[in-house]
């Protein structure tokens, strides 16, 4: 019953006799927002699907030149972007592997009768609050090769973080882990406190080892969370900017955001670069349709 | 669990709390050296080894906001007893308070950035929220053909890279004027903020009972005064989380912010890496700025402990 007065749209419904019509609320309340959404991001992709085919460069006031598909052939042909994108795969496996272990081994830690165990697991979730930006440029402070106190707690001399070519993207992929376990951490304790515990009851009836609980039991019913926060951080790792951008301005640390971020607003290839962001761009909305169904498989549970 | 512990479960929970608290300070000690680093003497900043005993001082606090430069000679002691304590502070430090020839303090230009990050997150954060929660009502409670479409296609104004959005945005605010305003930068954190606000409020609507405004309606409200009257103070904490995390995310946002602006309505992400420079870098003045800027954020997130699972996993998840 309520549900029938409250989700017709019928003008001539209860509610409609006074005042606005269910319908033009409606509409009122959607309508704003998805034409906001609409008018600064969709049309301004549309504006740069066109500048994809041309030369333009924002620097000078030449005239764009149709150029066709020329701009998409020379980025997919060219090997300094594919490096771009090696790159960013590694960052990626790198920093989101590191998260997970972390991550979920904390939540494995956290999982029981601990002392002041609410204050511990919100101060364990103060760095993923953070200003990338800021979180980067202090973690160069820390990496200090002479006076950073990493160096000093570990005992390694003058080792070179970021100053080395090899080092500097796990360098930076450590402080990712640092800043973004606590993600992990919180959505895998919400995934382990929904695990019925008569299943581990009945188990230990059963005599089951500790490992084939944790991969028979606890995983399992764990995954689908795990999975959800495992997808958004792909996604986050594969855009990741400011924090790379801040810690270190190497080759072998120029991930795709920043590649486009030069190829945009320093070298002003603004016709190019429009192309190479229509490239991301497919690829993150696949990452997202992914991500997307997953958050809804775990809503339906 | 076995109400009676063994020894051996016993060993592995002493050894788990062991190992959380180990973690805890692996985890808040780079936030810890920010902050004791921005109340350090500069000369004790950057020494080998680290130096964690010492007098704390608020020299960089105030070195954060004013512009100084370097003192080329001692100091006159009637100058410096005639100057304010401030001053003698930086003037302790080897440095002097730079000021105009009307003898006005001359900004570091912290202060404004700060203020525009304010301004900016705020702003964008109420009509991010006003329009989500609106919008996640009419999807709460109408009949909107295709729903799950139109909400898979506001989640993914989200997921879009900021370079991405950034390069024709830059052209197009570049043709009306709106590089390096202040509103360019709120339509953008409004846009950005949006797609998420309408996906937690549509959580928090969707828990509150449908009786309730039939009841009102029942009772003579119309539609909207039910709206106005029962469900938005229902869904007051849902709002208020929303509104906190919408800030959280406009107030830490960075390329935006550095592709937009440059001086008028720069905010603070990327005036403070800015502050290296060239040279040798004061770290203690970084550190203070840093330390600033961080202090609303953690005072935020305790406020919202409780709604940070949910928050995080756009509303997928509840407790």
């Amino acid at each position: 019953m309520a549900d029938k007065i409250l989700t017709s749209l019928d003008p001539k419904s209860q509610a409609a006799a006074r005042g606005w019509s269910d319908l033009t609320i409606r509409n009122a309340f959607i309508i704003p927002t998805v034409a906001f959404l609409i008018i600064f991001n969709i049309f301004p992709l549309l504006y740069s699907l066109g500048y994809s085919f041309t030369d333009f460069r924002a620097s000078t006031s030449a005239p764009a030149n149709w150029v066709g598909l020329q701009n998409y052939r020379e980025l997919l042909a060219d090997d300094f972007i594919w490096r771009n994108f090696t790159i960013t795969a590694k960052y990626v496996i790198i920093s989101v592997t590191g998260q997970v272990f972390v991550g979920f081994g904390l939540a494995m830690l956290l999982n029981r009768d601990i002392p002041f165990k609410g204050l511990i697991t919100t101060l364990l979730l103060l760095p993923m609050m953070l200003s990338m930006a800021v979180v980067g440029l202090f973690w160069k402070l820390l990496y200090d090769p002479s006076f950073g106190i990493i160096n000093y707690a570990l005992g390694l001399g003058k080792f070179e973080w970021l100053a080395d070519p090899d080092m500097a993207l796990y360098a930076i992929a450590i402080t990712d882990i640092w800043m973004w376990s606590p993600f992990v951490m919180l959505l895998s304790l919400a995934g382990l406190s929904a695990v019925p515990k008569h299943l581990y009851e009945a188990a230990e009836i059963d005599r089951a080892g500790t490992f084939y609980t944790f991969f028979r039991i606890t995983l399992p019913l764990v995954l689908p969370i795990l999975m959800i926060a495992i997808i958004f951080r792909t996604m986050e790792a594969f855009k990741t900017f400011d924090l790379a951008y801040i810690m270190a301005s190497q080759p072998t640390t120029e991930l795709i955001s920043i590649r486009l971020y030069k190829m945009a607003f320093l070298e002003w290839q603004t016709g190019k670069s429009s192309a190479f962001a229509y490239i991301v761009l497919v690829m993150v909305v696949a990452i997202t349709n992914i991500y997307v169904k997953y958050l809804n498989k775990v809503k339906e549970r | 669990m076995a109400a009676v512990q063994t020894s051996s479960e016993k060993l592995v929970n002493r050894f788990a709390i062991a190992a959380v608290f180990f973690a805890l300070i692996v985890m808040l000690a780079p936030i810890y050296w920010i902050v004791s680093t921005s109340v350090k003497p500069r000369n004790l900043a950057t020494t080998v080894p680290p130096t964690i005993a010492f007098e704390p001082t608020v020299a960089p606090y105030v070195k954060t906001f004013v512009r100084r430069s370097q003192l080329r000679g001692p100091v006159p002691d009637e100058e410096y007893a005639a100057a304010p304590w401030w001053e003698q502070l930086v003037l302790d430090g080897g440095e002097k308070v730079v000021k105009t020839r009307g003898g006005a303090v001359r900004s570091s230009g912290f202060g404004p950035r700060f203020k525009n990050s304010l301004i900016v997150a705020t702003v964008s954060t109420f009509f991010a929220v006003a329009m989500g929660t609106l919008t996640a009502y009419g999807f709460s409670r109408f009949r909107v053909a295709g729903k799950d479409d139109w909400l898979f296609f506001i989640l993914s104004t989200r997921m879009l890279p900021p370079v991405v959005v950034a390069i024709p945005m830059f052209l197009m605010y570049r043709v009306v004027g709106l590089n390096d305003t202040h509103l360019g930068l709120i339509i953008l954190y409004t846009a950005f903020n949006l797609s998420f606000s309408v996906w937690i409020m549509k959580g928090f609507i969707d828990e509150i009972p449908r009786e309730y405004e039939e009841a009102a309606l029942v009772d003579g409200y119309t539609r909207m005064q039910a709206f106005f009257k029962i469900v938005l103070p229902e869904a007051m904490t849902g709002i208020a989380a929303t509104a906190v995390f919408c800030f959280i995310t406009a107030w830490n946002e960075y390329a935006f912010a550095l592709i937009m602006t440059n001086r008028n309505a720069q905010t603070a992400p990327p005036f403070i890496p800015s502050q290296i420079g060239s040279g040798l870098p004061d770290w203690t003045v970084i550190a203070a700025s840093t330390t600033m800027f961080l202090i609303p954020v953690a005072i935020f997130t305790f406020l919202l402990r409780n709604h940070l699972l949910r928050g995080m996993s756009f509303g997928a998840i509840r407790k």
